[in-house]
Formats: structure tokens, C-alpha cells, sequence
């Protein structure tokens, strides 16, 4: 069998913060905690979590746009977290992404035609200007943009638009991974059922993996096969789609899940409302990171670090919990 | 009021249950907002940044055309018209030596000009190097912006007296004192600049586009710096201006043969409660130009906002 | 007579490129102690209705012209004095961003005593006293302490709690909360609606929220208004507006928000998109404002503007096409 398109062994990023008047000391943001993850070609594995939780960091980890602490990026069964940047760059073709913001990710002093020729013109895809010229018209038409588009600055489009050229541009390079951080997060409701549509059909048509960070869990649901729940630098749960919204096995999934408001007025919920906030990803607590909000938490999981446990054969959750005979276990 | 028409499709849509309600049609609370196009529309919309192109570009032609400007020799003396008041033959007078000051005052904006000019050009182009390297280069970032903020903690004033008595009085050196002296804070802007472009997510976007650093450089950092640099280049335009006309009234900057503004002030600052015009017209010159030259700034900050440029 | 009757709305801006009818002819009322939602997408005039309500528009870009009635005074037309005396007292105001919306350099307590002191007269300690009341309301744990803290030591939901605290220290009869929710994460934003909740059984003011969510809408509202492009397009309760929308905007933005749980009951499916864009509102658009969008348009539409009409008991939309009663669903 051949390896997955992406693994993720144990990955770990920490941040240095500088402390103190003179930045003595250096404490560490611990962003990402040991995270692992594998991605086949045309899966969605969706990351989701709160602000803070790490999910982007792992994103961009993956990317190759920051240096790891630890673990490894697994490419197609070779590591590139360890490669230098010329080495990294011709590999860099096959993970694009696609960001949040439509008005920041693109240059604003740049022509849409300039935008998308970049990626070609860097991995050598199109020769010549009618070479070029074919394949920008050719990538406006996929993401059902007028062709004229490639004329204009960004600045002339819409939020949704933008969005589109943001991914056309990580089409270019033909991908087979891509990564889209909270890539339809800032849109509004109309627009957003655009571009969720559009990313479906193009995943569809190409065959394309994609790494869906997300906070919003209605999207992600609508868009995943699978899911990784992140909280303070962890996965807490990762499963199949329908394991993670019909029986979550983390505490926070759970509570995640029942905080979404759902539009469906009268909707009778069981709502688990978590006490307190997010603890600081500087010093986290120590055993399992949930158990100061966790409302099922027991001597166990304030010494303890759980590990990821698989509970069936889609489904891995890391809580003391599923240790105990199902009687006691309040998630079982 | 309804649209043309409007009836006919009323009648036509008064089919078994559907009822036409037609909303008000309200006037706006505005005027329409009339947009000009071409020259007067830029003017009407800027009309600040107008006035100092002109005010520039009238400073420009003096320069340029001094000598036909019904100027005399700057330098001719004539001791026997000393200190004249403004008369038609003598537009601003004359000073202690009997030199007409309006042909003065019209050849020393040359000076004023140039300095300016150069110094805008040489600090920009210098700092920009500096900055690109401090914000890409780590291992340098620390020592020179260390080295800069040294120079910075001179005020430029006195840095340009201090490298001035190293050298002989030139428009050349006092061009190279002011430069020195201002490099650090397009240094440092363009330092800042580079390190928020560098966490932009169309940056990242290039990298994951396999664009190289020097590429990136080049298509996206570099033209997204221009825009705060050429405004900070006009700022800095102006103060150089001022800077040499405050080197020369200490008789530390241009040389008293050539007749400069700060010159003809330091010459008529022992008359001025006798005869105020002398260092009037010198002055208000000065700071004719460098207003136009912060109001072109100003214009120009507004106008390099790429979002503001369709407005133009 | 109810405590809040808007007739007529409009608030234009001057703008290089034309004039924006942010909000053009919008009318309402809200009753007390009611919660009026009024939703729509970016651009659709909601937070300027609610700018407007409160004469918060500045005058040199933008004007407001009707009626905002407020307890039988037409707001619009009191001194800017008298409508500092209602602002932050007989009508509290949440915003979305509570770290810009609070001063950085004053303690929380001083913040939610200052408009103590300033409306209801009260002295330094009588109203510091006040706000560790307003904290305990709010949920901050140790409020004795809290009162002391800055803006930047709390996290982005207590902000969220002392900006409701300060909202509602003089007892208004109306909240105004723009996008109350929209910064916070999802475990923060259950903790704040519980908290309105629960406040509004408490407080008794009536809300008006504005909000893109309609989960939201739905948790929290008991009346809906929908806005697109400046306009008012359908206005219901809220249980109603979700079973039965009327006008094809909300329909569509119904449509376009999945649900969660979709795919375990198997209706997943593609999620309907609403075509095109949002017109400009520089433009003059003569007819219905989402025609070129909707997929009932006909000529009528594009040449005359639909008023808004009773569709069902309570129930109104501005469209030419919606039935009416009988012949819906």
C-alpha cells in the first residue's frame, strides 16, 4: 500500500516570548503539543478548535512556512520538515493554501493576471505569454470568474471574489494538498455557500486533499470526511465525521458541539456550558489539558496526560474516561 | 413617482392574488455627488495637495529660469545703494552690500532645491537598502539598527555641524551632511515597514507559490514600500531644506559666495530691526516651499493608498 | 404605545464615489421587554440602523432623516445634550469589539461607575459599590478584585460581561447589542447568550440584537427583521421566519447556512447559494432591491419597489411574489 499523501508524527511548535524589561528569560509558547495526523489523497480532514488552540500553527507547520520544534511533515513518505529551503521549494507545488482574510492575502498592487501567473511561472508550468495567458483564463473559468478578471487589482472585487482568486491561485501549481485556513470564515452567509460549494466541486473534480482548519463546526460538517479536534495545543478527538457530530468521545467535543447555536428556533438542546476560559498555552495545566473546564474531571486527569485511544475503528479520543467500566462513563 | 410604464405593468400584474404594493419612492437626502474627472476633479478633490504642486512647481521654474527671471547678478555690489526698501527697481530691496535680494532670493532657491532634492533621493535610496537588508537579514538586523539608533540619538542638526567642520563649505557636502544625517529614519521605517509586509498573508502566499526571497522581495515587498517611502520622502525633503538654510545662517553650510536662503538671512540678521525685508523675503520663500513640499506629502500619502487610487 | 417606533429610516452617507443610502425607508417599532433581531449580510444597513437609533452617525459624512421615537420623544431631533442623557441610561449600547470599545488606561470599575456618576449622580463609592453589583450580575467571578483590573488583564469574554455590566448599570429600558457575540469563541459566545438569557428574565429591557448569525437569531430573538441593501424585506416572529420565510432573500439565506446535525438525519446536501453579488447602494436602483439576484424576478419587480405587506399575522415581507397566507407552504 502506498503511504498516506500526508502524515504529521508527533509535530510540536513553541514559540519563544520574550519575558521581563530587558527579554531575559525566554518562556515558551507551546502552540502545538505533540500533534499527530495522516491525510489520504482526495480526503477533507478537518482541524477545528477554539482561537488559541493551535490549528493554524499546524496549518502552517505543514506549509513549510515556519520551522517545526519537533516531529516531522511526511510528504507522499518523505520528510520535509527537515529540508532546506531550496530543497523544499520545487515540493512546494504540491500543498497550496488558501487563507482567511480575501483582503490580505492578496497584493494589493498586483494584477490578478500576476497574482496567478506567480505559482506558474515559478514552478516553470506555462511558457511563453499565450502559454500563460491560456492557463489564467483557464483557472479564472474554474473558480467562475469572468475572464476579464485578470486585468484588474484586487481591490476592484468583492470579499467572495477574492476569495476565488485566492484560490485559483493555489490551483495553479495543480496541488494535491490543500490547506485552507479559515478560508471561508470571514464571508458572509450567501457568499460563504459559494465558495463551500465551489471548493466541493473542485475537490470533486481534481481530486484534491484538503486540510480544512476551521472554527465554525456547521461547515465543517458540511465539508469533511474526517475530524481533528484541537484544544490548547492537542488533539483531544480524532474521527470520522459521523462518530464526531452522532457520538463525540471528548468532554470538549461534546461541549463544542452543544455551544454551536443552531437556527432552528425552539430547537430543544442539552447545552454543556463550559465554566471559565481558555487556559494560557504559556504554562498549561498539567495532566490533561480540559480539566480545569472539564465537568466530568476526577483525580486522575490532573496528574495524568491521556493519550489518543482508539475506540473503534474511526474514532480515537484522548480522556481518562474510557478507561473506566462503561457504567462510570459518563461519555460511553 | 413612479417609472414610465409602471401602470401598464400594475394593471398586468393585478392577476388573481397577487396585489401590487409599491413602495414610496423617497428623495435622496443628498445632492447627487457630482465626480469631475481629469485635472479640475483632482483639484476640487485635493485641492491641498494642488496648491502645493503649484506653489512647487512654481519654485521649480524660478530655479530654472533665474537668469531670465529680470534678475541681475546676484553677487554685484554696489555699495552705494546699500539696504534699499522693496522699490520697482529693487522688488525686495537690497542688502548691507547693495546686492539686489529679489535676484538673490530667486538663485537661492536653486540651492534650497537642490539640497532638498538630493537629499530626498540620496537618504531614500540609501535607507531603503539599509532597511530591505535589516529586515531580511537577521544575524545584521541587531547591529545596524543599533548603528542607526546611535545616529538617531544625534540630533540631525548637529550631526550635519559636526561632519560640515570636517570638510570645506560645498552645496556637494552639505547634500552628503544632511543625507548622513537622515538615512536612519528611512532606515528604520522601511525596517518596520518590511517586518509587517513579511507577516502579510500574500507573502506567505508567495512562498508557498515557490517564489525565492529575492523574488519576493521584489514583486511584494519592495513596491508596497515605495508608497510610505516616497511620503516620508517629501517629509524629509522639507526638512533638509530647512536644515540647510539653518547650516548656512551658522555659516556652516553653503559657501557665502553662493546666495542661498539661509545666506541671505544670516547676512541680514543684523539689520533686522532696520531693515526686516531682507530676512522677510528669504523667509517667507523658505517656508513657502516647504509647505508645498509637506502638502504634496500629505496629497501623496492619500493618493499611493491603493485602495484610494481609482479615486484619483 | 410601544417604547420604540422607528418610521421611515433613512441615513445616507456622502461618499467620493456617490451617495451610500446605507438605510433607506426602514420602520419598526420594538415593544418593551421584547428582543428584536435584525440580521442581514455586511452592507445591508444593520449596524446603521442601530448607529442611527442612537445619533451616532457624524454629521459631516452622513445624515438621518424620519421618525426614532423613543418613549414619545423623536431622538432625531432632541439637542445633542438631551441625547447624551439617553445614550449609555435610558438606552445601553454593546458593541462587537469590546477590546476597542473599553479605555485601556481606566479600571473596569471606573468605566461602568462613570455613567452612574454622571447620570444617576451617584458618588465615587456609592457607585464603585454599584458596579461589583453589576459584576456579580455578569458572572465575574471575584468582583471585588475584578473591579480594579484593566481592560487588557481580562480575557475577551469577561470584557464582553463587564461591556454588558456597564450596559446595563443604569437600568435602560432598551440594549442595543451589535454583534454582541461575533469575536468570541463558540464556548464563550453559549456562555454570554445563557447570560442574555438570563438577564433578560431579570433586567426586563427589551434588546434589539444586531447579528449575521441566525443561530443567534434564533437562540435569542422573539421577533426577526431582515435586512438586504438599505431595505427592510420581511419582518416576522421568530419561529415563523424559520418555518415559513416568505421573501426569496431569506429563503436563500436560510438555505445557504448548513446545519449541524445534517449529516446524521441525511439531509446534507449542497447548500443553496444566492447568486451574484450585493448591488451598490451608490447606485439608484429603481424596483426591488434583490431582483438581480432573485429567481422570481419579473419585469414588475425591476420596475416597481415592493412595500413591505402583511403576509400572515405578524408576518410581513416586501416582495411582490410572496403569498400571502392561504396559499403558503
Amino acid at each position: 500500500m502506498s503511504p498516506p499523501l500526508l502524515e504529521v508524527n508527533d509535530l510540536t511548535k513553541h514559540f519563544a516570548v520574550r519575558t521581563g524589561l530587558l527579554g531575559g528569560r525566554g518562556a515558551a509558547v507551546r502552540a502545538v503539543d505533540g500533534v499527530s495526523f495522516s491525510l489520504e489523497r482526495g480526503e477533507t480532514l478537518s482541524i477545528v478548535g477554539e482561537s488559541g488552540c493551535g490549528k493554524s500553527t499546524v496549518g502552517r507547520a505543514v506549509l513549510r512556512l515556519l520551522d517545526v520544534t519537533g516531529g516531522q511533515v511526511v510528504l507522499d513518505g518523505r520528510r520535509i520538515d527537515d529540508l532546506s529551503a531550496g530543497a523544499m521549494r520545487p515540493l512546494r507545488r504540491r500543498i497550496q493554501v488558501v487563507f482567511q482574510d480575501p483582503f490580505s492575502s492578496l497584493n494589493p498592487r498586483m494584477r490578478v493576471r500576476d497574482i496567478l501567473a506567480e505559482p506558474l511561472r515559478n514552478f516553470r508550468l506555462a511558457r511563453g505569454a499565450r502559454a500563460l495567458d491560456a492557463r489564467v483564463a483557464a483557472l479564472l473559468d474554474t473558480v467562475r470568474l469572468p475572464r476579464d478578471a485578470a486585468g484588474r487589482f484586487p481591490h476592484e472585487f468583492s470579499g467572495g471574489q477574492r476569495q476565488r482568486i485566492g484560490i485559483a491561485r493555489a490551483l495553479a501549481p495543480e496541488p494535491d494538498l490543500i490547506v485552507c485556513d479559515e478560508a471561508v470564515s470571514a464571508l458572509d452567509v450567501s457568499v460563504k455557500a459559494q465558495v463551500v460549494n465551489l471548493l466541493q466541486d473542485l475537490q470533486r473534480e481534481l481530486g484534491l486533499a484538503l486540510l480544512f482548519i476551521s472554527h465554525d463546526l456547521a461547515i465543517v460538517e458540511h465539508m469533511t470526511h474526517r475530524v481533528a479536534v484541537m484544544y490548547l495545543g492537542q488533539i483531544v478527538e480524532i474521527a470520522a465525521r459521523a462518530r464526531v457530530f452522532a457520538a463525540p468521545k471528548h468532554p470538549y467535543t461534546q461541549a463544542l458541539l452543544s455551544a454551536v447555536p443552531v437556527p432552528e428556533p425552539g430547537a430543544a438542546r442539552d447545552r454543556i456550558v463550559l465554566k471559565g476560559d481558555v487556559p494560557s498555552p504559556i504554562d498549561p495545566p498539567p495532566g490533561c489539558r480540559f480539566h480545569t473546564r472539564c465537568p466530568y474531571a476526577f483525580a486522575r486527569c490532573r496528574t495524568e496526560v491521556p493519550r489518543l485511544r482508539r475506540l473503534s475503528p474511526e474514532q480515537e479520543a484522548a480522556c481518562h474516561l474510557h478507561d473506566r467500566p462503561a457504567a462510570e462513563n459518563p461519555l460511553a | 413617482m413612479s417609472p414610465p410604464g409602471a401602470p401598464d405593468l400594475a394593471a398586468a400584474a393585478a392577476a388573481p392574488g397577487i396585489a401590487v404594493a409599491a413602495a414610496p419612492d423617497l428623495p435622496d437626502i443628498f445632492p447627487p455627488v457630482v465626480r469631475r474627472r481629469g485635472l479640475r476633479g483632482v483639484v476640487a478633490r485635493h485641492p491641498a495637495a494642488a496648491i502645493g504642486v503649484a506653489i512647487l512647481l512654481l519654485m521649480l521654474l524660478a530655479a530654472l529660469l533665474a537668469p531670465v527671471l529680470f534678475t541681475v547678478d546676484p553677487t554685484a555690489l554696489a555699495p552705494s545703494r546699500r539696504t534699499r526698501l522693496p522699490s520697482a527697481q529693487y522688488w525686495f530691496g537690497t542688502d548691507m552690500l547693495g546686492r539686489d535680494i529679489y535676484s538673490r532670493v530667486i538663485y537661492g532657491a536653486r540651492v534650497s532645491l537642490v539640497v532638498g532634492f538630493s537629499v530626498a533621493a540620496l537618504a531614500s535610496a540609501i535607507g531603503l537598502a539599509i532597511g530591505l537588508v535589516s529586515g531580511f537579514v537577521r544575524v545584521l538586523d541587531g547591529i545596524v539598527m543599533r548603528v542607526m539608533d546611535g545616529l538617531m540619538s544625534i540630533p540631525p542638526i548637529l550631526l550635519a555641524v559636526a561632519l560640515m567642520a570636517l570638510t570645506r563649505g560645498s552645496v556637494g557636502n552639505v547634500v552628503a551632511a544632511i543625507t548622513i544625517a537622515e538615512i536612519p529614519r528611512v532606515a528604520r521605517l522601511v525596517r518596520g515597514v518590511v517586518l509587517s509586509l513579511r507577516e502579510q498573508p500574500y507573502v506567505d502566499g508567495a512562498v508557498a507559490s515557490g517564489s525565492t526571497v529575492p523574488a519576493i522581495i521584489w514583486r511584494h515587498i519592495l513596491p508596497n514600500t515605495l508608497a510610505p517611502l516616497s511620503v516620508q520622502a517629501t517629509y524629509i525633503c522639507a526638512s533638509a531644506m530647512i536644515t540647510e538654510a539653518i547650516l548656512s545662517f551658522i555659516g556652516a553650510g553653503t559657501p557665502p559666495t553662493t546666495p542661498s536662503w539661509g545666506n541671505i538671512m544670516a547676512e541680514g540678521r543684523a539689520l533686522w530691526q532696520v531693515k526686516p525685508t531682507i530676512v522677510f523675503f528669504p523667509a517667507l520663500f523658505l517656508s513657502l516651499t516647504v509647505l508645498a513640499v509637506n502638502l504634496v506629502g500629505d496629497g501623496l500619502r492619500d493618493a499611493l493608498d491603493p485602495r484610494m487610487a481609482k479615486r484619483l | 404605545m410601544a417604547l420604540l417606533e422607528v418610521e421611515c429610516l433613512r441615513t445616507h452617507f456622502r461618499t467620493p464615489d456617490g451617495v451610500n443610502r446605507a438605510v433607506d425607508g426602514v420602520s419598526f417599532s420594538v415593544e418593551a421587554g421584547e428582543t428584536l433581531a435584525i440580521v442581514g449580510e455586511s452592507g445591508c444597513g444593520k449596524s446603521v440602523t442601530a448607529n442611527s437609533i442612537l445619533r451616532l452617525i457624524p454629521a459631516k459624512v452622513g445624515r438621518s432623516t424620519g421618525v426614532v421615537r423613543f418613549e414619545g420623544r423623536n431622538l432625531l431631533e432632541l439637542s445633542p445634550r438631551a441625547m447624551r442623557q439617553i445614550r449609555g441610561n435610558a438606552i445601553g449600547m454593546i458593541f462587537q469589539e469590546p477590546m476597542t470599545s473599553l479605555n485601556p488606561v481606566l479600571t473596569v470599575g471606573r468605566q461602568i461607575g462613570e455613567s452612574l456618576r454622571l447620570h444617576q449622580g451617584l458618588d465615587r463609592r456609592r457607585a464603585e459599590a454599584r458596579a461589583v453589583e453589576m459584576l456579580t450580575l455578569v458572572g465575574i467571578p471575584e468582583p471585588q478584585r475584578r473591579v480594579r483590573a484593566y481592560p487588557h488583564q481580562l480575557s475577551g469574554g469577561m470584557r464582553q460581561r463587564v461591556m454588558i455590566a456597564m450596559a446595563l448599570a443604569c437600568n435602560p429600558k432598551l440594549l442595543i447589542a451589535d454583534e454582541p457575540t461575533t469575536a468570541l469563541d463558540v464556548t464563550i459566545q453559549a456562555q454570554i447568550l445563557d447570560l442574555t438569557r438570563d438577564l433578560k428574565h431579570r433586567v426586563g429591557a427589551a434588546i434589539i440584537l444586531i447579528t449575521h448569525d441566525l443561530g443567534v437569531v434564533a437562540e435569542v430573538a422573539s421577533r426577526v427583521i431582515v435586512m438586504y441593501a438599505g431595505r427592510k424585506i420581511e419582518e416576522a416572529p421568530v419561529a415563523e421566519l424559520f418555518r415559513r420565510p416568505r421573501h426569496p432573500y431569506t429563503q436563500g439565506l436560510l438555505g445557504a447556512v448548513p446545519r449541524l446535525g445534517s449529516s446524521l438525519d441525511g439531509t446534507r446536501g449542497r447548500l443553496a447559494e444566492i447568486p451574484g453579488l450585493v448591488p451598490s447602494l451608490t447606485t439608484r436602483i429603481a424596483g426591488c432591491v434583490f431582483a438581480g439576484r432573485c429567481p422570481r424576478a419579473t419585469d414588475l419587480c425591476r420596475a416597481i419597489a415592493p412595500a413591505m405587506a402583511a403576509k400572515a399575522p405578524g408576518h410581513g415581507a416586501a416582495c411582490h411574489h410572496a403569498p400571502a397566507e392561504a396559499a403558503a407552504a
